[in-house]
């Protein structure tokens, strides 16, 4: 029988009664980065502001790196006023690993007005990081004024389409996708003909014992589309990923942490490396959320969040904020 | 009779409160018209306020975003098109047909709205 726990939700939508053996709780994802180790094919993830509960065994992975999203340099309201302060901080927290990542990841929202000088910033904190190379996706933020060109000079010059790409990290295949640009009204995200059929070119002929890890901007699942957290055409992806028997796909844009795990697909969230959002239908809207100063960096890590891996339920971890 | 000259007091104030608006909007113009020529919808909460607005042919109706993120004024049909508006941005259009022009923010397009033109 699924367990429940008052911070977990198992729901089991095969009722086939079937035991979810290899259920695992453990630590992760509380703070402004996730550590990600992908070890025997799976991934697993740890929050970068519990570092001191992280040992060496848990990072021994075949690969190891960092996600990191929604930095929204150049934001300067209430809800944080130096969004630089808390980026560096987990600069910080990433140089404070025992075993240097090998790469990061930057989901997306790495700007708040796609302004160049915030990208600048940005870019000159990243390069005080252990890991130097950083792969990018775009976030809304990031293309605002000019259908993303800026960005596609600055991150994706030798991506396709609005800035996909793909690429292979010890055996594990790696896909960058745009989910951000020409929204239609009353919608969602929305990944488009192009990009969807480049995703099955992309991945026809690798085996299906290859590890994938799929991270984009706006969930690539239904975290709440009364808020837009959602991508309209994101079902047809994931059909063109089932044959694999390891899937993970890593988001941002919702600005706190969930997890989902449906078949052999694990959805993640990140934190905010900048402000807080509320959970979904919590508040009127999904504005920034200001809390005072003392309590902000505790905001923008959560809770925990569980790591499970199970054939066919679907499971949904709520994640309560700190 | 009283009826009638409370009638005629409502009818002037509603002239004087339209030519002021008038004046405002675009001085030196006459007063002739009947209608206020501008209108406003409030950018907050991430929806438009009021989601739909009724205004008379000519009307320039003025977006003013009061949220802490970022939103643009986007027609459904191609007709206007804001640049991105940060806090307390604004962006006005004015409508010199008549239609339904519905629109929304293309950084969040749950965010939709309509003005009615008549």
């Amino acid at each position: 029988m699924p367990q429940k726990s008052k911070d977990e939700i198992l729901h089991d939508h095969n009722n086939d009664g079937i035991d979810r053996r290899g259920f695992l709780k453990c630590m992760a994802w509380a703070g402004t980065g996730a550590l990600c180790v992908m070890e025997g094919g799976i991934l697993k993830s740890y929050s970068l502001s519990r570092l001191g509960e992280i040992g060496t065994r848990e990072t021994a992975g075949e690969l190891s790196f960092v996600q990191i999203s929604d930095s929204h340099m150049g934001f300067n309201k209430p809800a944080n006023p130096d969004v630089a302060g808390t980026l560096k901080a987990a600069v910080e927290k990433i140089n404070g690993l025992s075993k240097p990542p090998e790469f990061m990841l930057h989901t997306g929202d790495i700007s708040h007005l796609s302004k160049p000088e915030e990208f600048d910033t940005v870019d000159q904190i990243l390069k005080s990081a252990s890991a130097k190379d950083v792969f990018f996706v775009p976030g809304e933020h990031d293309v605002l004024n000019d259908d993303g060109k800026s960005y596609q000079e600055r991150y994706g010059k030798n991506a396709k389409g609005a800035g996909w790409y793909s690429f292979d990290k010890k055996g594990v295949h790696f896909i960058g996708l745009v989910n951000v640009m020409n929204l239609k009204a009353g919608g969602l995200g929305t990944l488009g003909h192009e990009q969807l059929e480049w995703i099955e070119d992309d991945v026809q002929h690798l085996k299906h014992s290859t590890p994938i890890v799929v991270f984009a901007h706006i969930p690539l699942w239904s975290v709440y589309p009364e808020w837009g957290w959602g991508t309209d055409d994101s079902a047809q992806a994931l059909a063109y990923l089932k044959k694999f028997g390891s899937v993970t796909v890593l988001n941002g844009h919702i600005h706190q942490i969930m997890q989902k795990v449906e078949g052999n697909v694990t959805f993640h969230t990140a934190a905010s490396t900048a402000f807080p959002q509320p959970q979904p239908g919590k508040a009127d809207s999904p504005g920034p959320m200001k809390v005072p100063a003392e309590q902000l960096k505790s905001v923008l890590g959560i809770t925990d969040v569980n790591y499970m891996q199970g054939r066919n339920a679907l499971a949904v971890v709520d994640s309560a904020l700190a | 009779m009283i009826r009638k000259t409370a009638w005629i007091v409502s009818l002037l104030t509603t002239v004087v409160v339209a030519a002021l608006l008038l004046s405002a909007a675009s001085p030196g113009s006459s007063a002739k018209a009947p209608q206020p020529t501008s209108a406003e919808v409030k950018v907050d909460n991430f929806s438009f306020g009021p989601a739909s607005l009724t205004v008379a042919v000519g009307t320039t109706v003025t977006w003013t975003n009061r949220d802490d993120i970022p939103h643009t004024v986007v027609s459904t049909d191609k007709v206007f098109k804001s640049k991105v508006l940060d806090t307390d941005e604004k962006f006005s259009f004015t409508f010199d047909k008549a239609g339904t022009y519905p629109y929304f923010c293309s950084v969040h397009p749950k965010m939709t709205g309509s003005v009615v033109v008549q």
